[in-house]
């Protein structure tokens, strides 16, 4: 496999508060992963740590091949990616066609033509300055600003946050086609819905931790939520299957998550005299919950 | 003309593949159509690229479409397809007749799509409940 971006044991702390514990996030080039978590789990500041915008405590980490915690090599890494952060920090005072030209000149391989087909698609207003334009329109900008670099590594926190349906859209479609330039994706994002539409992978993090790295569709062919009725009180550890993600009881009724097919749970429960009420499908928003509730 | 259910417990790449076989089967896609391009199709039914792709590398591993260089993706003009479609619509016939003959016995739309449901996703349990 190939990766973007490859982080071994990075943590940060500050002051007493562990942020980031010995994650180890890998990222495949060319798909589209969502980064997933809770507030404060830890998801900004392990994207400031790959940019070199704040340092990691300890541990090491790989983006684009270049290490993070080299200067050097941190330089080289970031003539290649392109961020878009939650602030969209840009010259307020320029006018939307002067930031296009401005930094284009800092871009030897500066795309016009994909610069121009956006703003195009974008229906960004060339002669309105940047401190008037909509939050959509600021963020819009500042896609067109990554994506006509043609970046090998696109990042983007919390890209949707406060866009309205129709520029949140707009937004995905462009990210989604992404990969066919050449162009890896990875973001961050509270919206499940958006990173289960358009993302190949997830990633969860938790408490500073990676707790979730797994392909859609490997999510969507694979877990099942299995509904069992008991007719008298089920052996202990019936249940203790490398697949088994949780287990949920309630009276006679067992809700088991799998996370690789149903027929090793459904053979043991017949075997207990179980009878399966329901099989369904597990949705992104479940595991996410499941992932990050308080564990007992 | 696709929509793709993301929750769904159906990998994407499939349900694309399974929408596009139907199009040919229903006649609304016929051999030597043009499919949009991997990106175009992408950014409209707002999927990654690499969901398309891998749909488009199985339909033309099966032969259902074929892939011209620079050119895109065509509808496969093979006599299989048809075939294939043929058959479709006979296998068609035989649903129809036997949901008819469930209805006629008194049973709803709705008990009859569970049955083929239950048949379809999890044959080993429809037998448990009995």
């Amino acid at each position: 496999m190939d990766y973007v971006i490859e982080t071994r044991d990075l943590s940060k702390q500050f002051g007493t508060v562990q942020a980031v514990t010995g994650l180890n996030l890998r990222v495949t080039r060319n798909q589209v992963t969502g980064f997933l978590g809770r507030n404060g789990a830890g998801k900004s500041t392990t994207i400031k740590m790959l940019l070199g915008m704040t340092h990691p405590t300890s541990g090491s980490g790989l983006l684009l091949g270049h290490s993070i915690t080299d200067p050097k090599q941190d330089l080289e890494a970031r003539r290649q990616v392109a961020y878009c952060g939650e602030d969209k920090q840009l010259y307020a005072y320029m006018t939307v066609k002067q930031l296009i030209n401005f930094t284009a000149s800092f871009y030897p391989d500066w795309r016009s033509e994909v610069a121009a087909s956006l703003l195009d698609q974008f229906q960004l207003p060339p002669g309105r300055k940047v401190k008037a334009l909509s939050k959509g329109m600021r963020t819009k900008l500042s896609l067109l600003l990554a994506l006509a670099r043609r970046p090998a590594l696109l990042i983007l926190d919390e890209p949707t946050e406060g866009l309205d349906p129709v520029a949140i859209e707009e937004l995905l479609q462009t990210l989604a086609g992404s990969p066919a330039d050449g162009t890896t994706v990875f973001f961050s994002s509270h919206q499940i819905s958006e990173v289960e539409r358009i993302a190949d992978r997830v990633c969860i993090i938790d408490r500073g931790k990676l707790a979730v790295d797994l392909s859609l569709d490997e999510i969507r062919q694979d877990h099942r939520r299995i509904t069992l009725s008991f007719c008298r009180q089920p052996p202990e550890h019936l249940f203790d299957l490398p697949e088994v993600r949780s287990i949920e009881t309630n009276g006679s009724q067992m809700i088991v998550v799998s996370s690789h097919g149903v027929d090793a749970v459904v053979e043991r429960a017949k075997t207990a005299g179980a009878v399966v009420v329901d099989i369904v499908p597990v949705n992104l928003r479940e595991l996410f919950l499941w992932t990050v509730q308080d564990h007992k | 003309m696709f929509k793709l259910n993301p929750q769904a417990g159906q990998p994407l790449y499939l349900q694309l593949m399974q929408q596009i076989r139907h199009a040919i089967d229903t006649g609304a896609l016929r051999a030597g159509d043009q499919l949009p391009g991997i990106r175009t199709l992408a950014e409209e039914i707002v999927v990654s690229h690499n969901t398309v792709a891998k749909a488009y590398s199985e339909l033309e591993h099966e032969g259902t479409i074929e892939l011209r260089h620079g050119s895109g993706a065509f509808i496969a003009s093979r006599n299989k397809v048809q075939a294939r479609s043929e058959r479709f619509r006979h296998a068609q016939d035989r649903v129809r007749v036997l949901v008819e003959a469930l209805r006629r016995d008194g049973w709803s739309d709705d008990e009859i799509h569970r049955m083929f449901e239950a048949e379809l996703l999890y044959p080993e349990r429809s037998s448990v409940k009995r």
